[in-house]
């Protein structure tokens, strides 16, 4: 098993810190699937998180200069590591002006990725940091808990308001409410909801938009009365976090509403695509 | 000064106001010496053949307040004129502003001994000399919240810094970073090959960012593991110094700075883990009399004193109603669970008493 990358490109290394700095914020821990084309970055619905799941996906092609991977047999040839988002993220913080990131899997005293930086300095040798990132190596028979979610059979699906906006909106009632209510229809109405003994604010959105899936898709919705709106009762801070992390606005941002059950939210940027699953609250 | 200690000692002296702090566990010592020819105006006072110069001590948040915003102080302030009024119980300080107005502060002040650590920076074996520049941006990479850290020297006369681990810590759960400079990022390197110090980054700090600002070059004094570090900046009319222990660790002697990984202390055995008393005890009875000053505090005196003084110091040395520092947890204690260590409970040395020692 070996991996070995590097980043030469200070925008690649950049790009590359933001969408790790969003992982940051949604996951405490978290796995990182390598294969030979791309990274994934992975949460599973345990309980542990809160029920939430996230997948990642970004084609490595985008971001390293150089990539090599052998995974742990060659009719498997992928690495699966559970490891602290948070640690990526400061390693990487401070190497805005790098040379050079190279990211490589190794095992001194128990496994690591190490990311060394090449700083430039005025002497004539660069400066090298180095960060120990402690990893769990997780093993073949546990693939199939990393899988990748499917499209939930969706009552309601809707393109989000502008993130900034629904941010500000989202982080205002946190402070009212744990729980936070998101109900949309068809007709590109989104209402944001939360109600306490004292209060209940809700927030309207208009002309959001609703994504043409396929019709294998959309079963739930076929037939679906456009006004009816679709809703979930959700943990409030973990839309504030998601929101929080997104650092760009992406190219589509969007929602999938199982009534009562689930909300999926999709956000596809140009190199990196996040889903998000947050179940509802019974 | 204020990263070090709550309180501000004042020491006019005649080579210059001496302004110093030392931390709650006396693990951190620092003083600015500003010479005479930094003011306008000097005076000491005069000392007689019995007296000496007085000597004060004033809440640090006192003191800082009056100098809160310096870009304010910087635009209004003319003068600032610093009195010592013994007979009146009050350190006057006077800023003089602009459309006459005067600002008049009377700070309570406490008399006290004379704050000073004992340390000598020609006894060092090793000296680095540096931009403040460059230190500042090695330490940007490791965490603002992160205690202490390993200065080491390594293959290639390279500097290295690497974030400390405490033995409590699983290595295999946190994450090690490593920063190499090259010799010639100093101006000047003199150093014994393969030394390591451990000390406490955030009272650095503090220090650096003067020097930064200052845009002055700083020096740093050390030697085994165990004896102070001592940082320097020199001006014209200014000299600082930040003394700081270090670990006392005597594993780290053999410690090679370019292997990865976290501790390379080995683990104590787990039925000692938990029972840390009868893990000291232990480790008490089985170590002889060590050479080495057996707490990471700088000694206050050459090795042998007489035994007496010892408990003596002790008992003034615990300063009472101060909590240890948690950071003196982690120097002190947390260094008692690496085996072959002599324990320190008995002697722990301070290196200033504050009450009426002779």
């Amino acid at each position: 098993m070996r991996f070995r990358a590097k980043i030469v490109d200070l925008a690649c290394l950049n790009h590359f810190s933001r969408i790790i700095n969003t992982i940051a914020k949604l996951a405490k821990t978290c796995i990182l699937r390598l294969t030979v084309c791309k990274l994934y970055f992975i949460l599973s619905d345990k309980v542990a998180n809160g029920g939430a799941s996230m997948w990642c996906e970004l084609s490595q092609g985008n971001f390293f200069d150089e990539f090599q991977m052998e995974g742990v047999a060659a009719e498997h040839n992928e690495i699966y590591l559970e490891l602290v988002p948070e640690n990526l993220s400061r390693a990487l913080k401070t190497s805005q002006s790098a040379k050079a990131v190279k990211i490589k899997l190794t095992n001194k005293h128990c496994p690591c990725l190490r990311v060394a930086v090449e700083l430039p300095s005025l002497s004539s040798s660069s400066r090298i940091v180095t960060h120990d990132i402690p990893v769990g190596v997780i093993p073949r028979r546990m693939w199939n808990d990393f899988r990748e979610p499917s499209v939930p059979d969706f009552d309601v699906s809707i393109y989000l308001p502008v993130l900034k906006t629904m941010k500000s909106v989202v982080e205002r009632m946190k402070n009212l409410s744990n729980f936070i209510v998101i109900e949309a229809n068809l007709s590109g109405e989104m209402n944001l909801k939360i109600e306490t003994d004292l209060v209940s604010v809700t927030t309207h959105f208009k002309d959001l938009g609703n994504p043409p899936w396929e019709d294998g898709c959309q079963s739930s919705a076929q037939g679906r009365d456009l006004e009816s709106m679709a809703e979930a009762c959700i943990d409030i801070k973990k839309l504030q976090q998601l929101l929080a992390g997104q650092q760009v606005n992406p190219t589509k941002a969007l929602c999938n509403i199982v009534h009562r059950r689930i909300v999926h939210f999709i956000l596809l940027h140009e190199e990196v695509s996040l889903q998000y699953f947050i179940p509802a609250i019974a | 000064l204020s990263r070090i200690g709550d309180e501000l000692y004042l020491e006019p002296t005649e080579s210059g106001l001496s302004l110093r702090a030392v931390n709650s566990s006396r693990s951190g010592f620092a003083s600015f010496l500003f010479a005479p020819l930094f003011f306008q105006l000097y005076e000491p006072g005069s000392a007689g053949p019995e007296t000496e110069l007085f000597r004060c001590k004033v809440h640090m948040k006192s003191f800082l307040g009056i100098f809160r915003s310096l870009p304010s102080l910087e635009k209004s302030v003319g003068k600032c004129l610093i009195l010592l009024k013994p007979r009146a119980s009050r350190l006057v300080l006077q800023l003089h502003c602009k459309y006459g107005v005067t600002k008049t502060h009377n700070l309570a002040f406490q008399e006290c001994e004379r704050l000073q650590a004992v340390f000598d920076t020609q006894s060092c074996a090793s000296r680095l000399c540096a931009p403040a520049r460059v230190l500042a941006e090695a330490v940007v990479h490791f965490p603002p919240t992160l205690a202490e850290v390993t200065l080491g020297t390594g293959p290639g006369g390279k500097i290295s810094l690497r974030n400390y681990v405490e033995d409590e810590a699983e290595p295999s759960k946190t994450m090690v970073t490593e920063l190499w400079l090259a010799e010639d990022e100093f101006q000047s390197v003199a150093v014994a090959p393969g030394s390591h110090i451990t000390f406490c980054l955030k009272e650095f700090r503090g220090l650096l960012s003067f020097a930064e600002a200052s845009n002055l070059p700083l020096t740093i004094h050390f030697d085994e593991p165990g004896r102070p570090v001592i940082f320097t900046l020199d001006d014209t009319v200014l000299e600082v110094h930040l003394v700081l222990a270090t670990l006392s660790d005597l594993q780290s002697n053999s410690q090679s700075p370019s292997t990865n990984g976290v501790s390379h202390l080995p683990a104590p055995p787990d039925d000692f883990a938990d029972d840390l008393e009868s893990y000291m005890v232990a480790m008490e009875t089985s170590e002889g009399g060590s050479e080495r000053p057996p707490s990471p505090t700088f000694p206050l005196r050459t090795p042998r004193p007489a035994e007496s003084k010892a408990e003596e110091e002790e008992e003034e040395g615990a300063v009472p109603g101060t909590p240890p520092h948690k950071k003196f947890r982690s120097l002190f204690f947390g260094s008692v669970m690496t085996p072959g260590r002599p324990g320190l409970a008995t002697t722990q040395e301070v290196l200033a008493e504050d009450s009426e020692g002779e």
